[in-house]
């Protein structure tokens, strides 16, 4: 793999170049899925490519292969050096790149047990075991379960005579049951939605979440939630559990704050944001209580946005995102972090395997805890408290967003006293994050992992962490979803 | 990138007969892809990437996996034939399921362009840097894509199935921003020739000029004009339910409503691979050839995709309409046309006395699975429509709307035409006027 590395480097950047890098991929994935008592998907993939990127003539060039023989390599190279003068016929200026440090480096993420060590017939019996007990009651019309494992060993090679070698080991699972019955669908899932918890971790993962204990319950309020009253529409105070309260984090802090948004070179796509540039350290984004961190590094916890360097050879760091409430930091790259004073890198440019170019992505995008107990934040005199999300949506400068969850409950005097169906909110991002009354305490802090973040052109899917634990935030708009 | 796919599979074959297993399906997909990005009127992100990817499936008794692999030398063929037997062999057994697709003749489709394959970095910048210049002329700041694909795909299984298909996609895609107000047009073609970038670039340049100030309009039922971009991202959101897995699973909104009308008379939907405006192969994952569905016919749901298996237990014939096995979602239609009218989008703005003209719409997400509610906003382009004339942008809107009251209450159809947006894959869709869109919150632009 190093050797491949530095070949593909050595090809491109005989060709006289400002500045090149190479990364060398070999990934291996594993997908088991069950439904209704069935194996669903069982599948293994590995891929291996390069992915070369180049700046010349004050231009940047990208070009990615499968074919790493020698004369693949060459192709490559050649390619990305003249996708590189192309660019020339539509330059306003040269890319200058924020200085960094030479780098010479081995990391591989903790993994206690290797996942591909087990074989697929063990995965498929703890899943058809919970799948089991989702169907006890044949009112389940549908039960899912699933886990997803890979592994991926990346070479970086730069100009700057960095050569870092990075394995990363991720796992995920989780599982649904849906229930159809007189005209509609509900559905509850566990331990999130949309392929359950992922994080930065062997199979001691799977292990951790105990799958098949939570199945009974899981399966109960799907059934329940068809004799549930609709959720009221109205004014309230609202409590989000920390899964939840993960993807608000994800889609009105985390986007917001990738400088290439804010800049504009995703606006044809992603979008744009409302945090321009005068609003840094100027900006009240939340409450006092609010503080929000973007942080790569093992000290944060077994995200999916936890690695030792990102994929422009800068190390992961810590940045303060929100201080007490108030906006102090963007996610940069080497291009973009001059536009926000920095002399450096905070090491946010990630890439969707060797095929795809590095963008700004999020790392793990975290609400650290606060200092309530649980009581403390269930502990208003009324409220409606919501679980697990089921749909999610912003606007494309991340103003305006409305969430729906998969169940409620209205909480009176700390106390759950009816389940709600169709819960939903709404609002504007920096109204909502100064909303925030109470946030629990580290021991109800989660690292959530979302699988599924997709950005760029051609389309990149990417990891991220997001920290939480369950908050309360004041006179928030709720039901909206299912109003008019 | 050539590679010999007959090759290929006689090794997968020879690879699975030395383990004792005769059952294996192949499927070999190269592809060369190249995009190139600009934003602040300048290029800033050009890529290309040429690769392949063999998939093999093995079937032993009624076991069924598959492995992939990236690596196309004669020890990853062996490796990954290996692999998928391996877990084959792990998997539990399931009695329902088939044996290898049988052989079939093919309606066969041309919809590859040698002049799109052999496109240039440097032809790409040529056309991106023209339309930058319309839109910078205009005042304005431009930012999109230039793609061109080409891909070629073949599954063959030990059965004897063959299918074969290649394919070119251009796409150009282009967002023009102003002070406050901005525009969109995007359109694709399996031949580049047939996409304009230039006229794309000016008609995204007048859209951000006429919606500069954006007023703020309260949020409520709006007769609304959706351009086609924006019939597609939002209609396309319910085809995934138009199977009979998906229907036996209960998790289809069409469950307990086939045959019956669930939108208006003036709605009629086909899946119907061999349309001229289309692209896709004209065979599904298993190699079984797709069949043209009616899908809804004068509002009435009539016809549903079948994969094999669903066909099998349904005592229905196979639609063509499977994904590669093994896979729990069954099958979906995935070349849809809705059928248009002739009314121009001019003549619906003519006709409508106040309401909402839409270019595009963003973020769509599903509410409610069962009554098919939907949220998500307007983007690049929103107007207000008055007396018959566009007479302002104004800000962007949320909408909460169930796609069978939407369907219901369609006043006029445009032609349909080939649309691409960003929510959903490209169709045949028309332009729409529809009567009280529900928009239920404003955004800050």
């Amino acid at each position: 793999m190093k050797d491949l590395a530095l070949e593909a480097l050595d090809a491109v950047a005989r060709g006289g170049v400002t500045y090149a890098d190479v990364r060398a991929i070999e990934a291996r994935e594993r997908d088991v899925t069950t439904k209704n008592g069935k194996a669903g998907h069982v599948s293994s993939a590995e891929s291996l490519g390069i992915g070369i990127r180049v700046l010349a003539f004050g231009c940047w060039g990208f070009a990615a292969s499968s074919d790493v023989s020698k004369e693949g390599i060459e192709a490559a190279a050649a390619l990305a050096l003249e996708i590189a003068r192309a660019g020339t016929a539509a330059k306003k200026h040269d890319v200058v790149l924020a200085p960094e440090e030479k780098y010479e480096a081995t990391w591989v993420s903790p993994c206690a047990i290797d996942p591909f060590a087990i074989p697929v017939d063990r995965n498929l019996a703890t899943l058809l075991a919970l799948d089991g007990e989702l169907r006890r009651d044949p009112a389940i019309s549908l039960a899912e379960a699933s886990m997803h494992f890979v592994r991926e060993r990346q070479v970086f090679a730069s100009t700057l005579g960095s050569l870092i070698d990075q394995t990363r080991t991720t796992s995920g699972a989780g599982f649904s049951a849906l229930c159809y019955k007189e005209g509609e669908i509900q559905k509850r899932s566990y331990p999130n939605s949309f392929g359950g918890q992922f994080q930065l971790k062997g199979y001691e993962l799977i292990d951790e979440l105990d799958l098949v204990s939570h199945a009974p319950r899981i399966a109960g309020e799907a059934i329940a939630l068809h004799s549930a009253d609709q959720c009221p529409e109205g004014t309230f105070d609202l409590i989000l559990d920390s899964s939840q309260l993960g993807l608000q984090i994800h889609e009105s802090i985390g986007h917001p704050i990738e400088l290439d948004r804010v800049l504009g070179t995703e606006a044809n796509y992603a979008g744009m944001s409302f945090l321009t540039l005068d609003q840094l350290r100027r900006l009240r984004y939340g409450s006092e209580i609010v503080n929000v961190v973007c942080d790569a590094r093992l000290e944060h916890g077994p995200g999916l946005g936890t690695f030792a360097f990102d994929d422009e050879g800068v190390p992961a760091q810590l940045t303060d995102i929100i201080r007490a409430g108030e906006f102090t930091g963007y996610m940069t790259s080497r291009e973009t972090a001059a536009a926000v004073g920095e002399k450096r890198s905070n090491g946010c440019m990630r890439a969707d395997g060797w095929a795809r170019l590095p963008l700004i992505r999020m790392t793990n995008v975290s609400l650290k805890p606060g200092e309530q107990s649980l009581e403390e934040v269930f502990g208003a005199d009324h409220a409606i408290y919501m679980e697990t999300n089921r749909s999610w949506s912003i606007d494309d400068k991340r103003f305006n967003f409305q969430f729906g969850c998969e169940i409620a409950w209205e909480m009176r005097g700390g106390k759950r006293v009816r389940m709600l169906k169709n819960p939903s909110y709404s609002g504007i991002s920096t109204e909502f994050w100064n909303a925030c009354a109470s946030i629990a305490g580290p021991q109800h802090w989660t690292l959530w992992g979302v699988p599924n973040c997709g950005k760029g052109q051609p389309e990149q899917v990417m990891g991220t962490g997001h920290g939480a634990s369950p908050a309360r935030f004041r006179r928030i708009k709720v039901g909206s979803a299912y109003a008019g | 990138m050539r590679v010999d796919a007959a090759a290929v599979h006689h090794q997968v074959v020879r690879a699975a007969r030395a383990v004792g297993v005769e059952e294996v399906e192949a499927i070999l997909t190269t592809s060369s892809q190249a995009l190139t990005r600009f934003a602040n009127n300048a290029i800033h992100q050009n890529v290309a990437e040429n690769s392949s990817q063999l998939s093999v499936r093995a079937r032993i008794d009624s076991r069924t996996a598959r492995a992939s692999t990236s690596r196309l030398d004669s020890d990853a063929i062996r490796d990954v034939v290996e692999q998928a037997i391996a877990i084959t062999r792990l998997t539990e057994p399931d009695e329902e399921s088939l044996p290898m697709a049988e052989p079939a003749k093919y309606q066969s489709v041309d919809r590859w362009s040698e002049p799109t394959a052999q496109v240039t970095p440097a032809e790409r910048a040529r056309a991106v840097a023209e339309a930058i210049a319309a839109v910078e002329s205009a005042g304005h700041t431009a930012a999109g894509i230039y793609s061109t694909d080409a891909t070629e795909y073949t599954l063959l299984n030990s059965s004897g199935v063959h299918a074969h298909y290649r394919e070119t996609m251009a796409r150009f895609s282009i967002t023009a921003m102003g002070t406050g107000s901005s525009g969109w047009a995007k359109a694709s073609a399996c031949d580049h020739g047939d996409i304009h970038p230039l006229e794309l670039a000016i008609s995204a340049a007048r859209k951000a000029s006429q919606s500069t100030a954006p007023r703020e309009l309260p949020p409520g039922r709006y007769t609304v004009i959706l351009e086609p971009a924006a019939v597609l991202d939002l209609a396309g959101q319910m085809f995934g339910d138009f199977s009979a897995t998906a229907i036996r699973d209960g998790r289809s909104f069409l469950n307990d409503r086939i045959g019956k009308q669930i939108f208006g008379s003036n709605v009629t939907i086909y899946d119907d691979a061999w349309h001229p405006l289309q692209a896709g192969a004209p065979f599904d994952g298993e190699g079984v050839p797709r069949q043209r569905l009616t899908l809804v016919e004068n509002g009435v749901v009539r016809d549903i995709a079948y994969c094999r298996e669903a066909a099998a237990k349904a005592g229905a014939r196979p639609t063509g309409h499977g994904f590669p096995l093994p896979n729990e979602y069954g099958e979906a239609p995935v070349n849809i046309v809705i059928a248009g009218g002739d009314t121009s989008v001019e003549q619906m703005v003519a006709a409508t006395e106040r309401g909402i003209l839409v270019t595009r719409l963003w973020y769509i997400r599903e509410v409610d699975p069962y009554e098919k509610i939907f949220t998500g906003m307007t983007r690049d382009g929103t107007f207000l429509v008055e007396d018959g004339e566009v007479t302002a942008g104004v800000r962007n809107f949320r909408f909460n709307q169930g796609l069978m009251e939407m369907l219901s209450k369609v006043v006029d159809l445009g032609p349909a035409v080939r649309a691409s947006g960003e929510e959903t894959f490209d169709m045949v869709a028309p332009a729409m006027r529809i009567h009280d869109f529900n928009f239920t919150e404003v955004t800050r632009f």
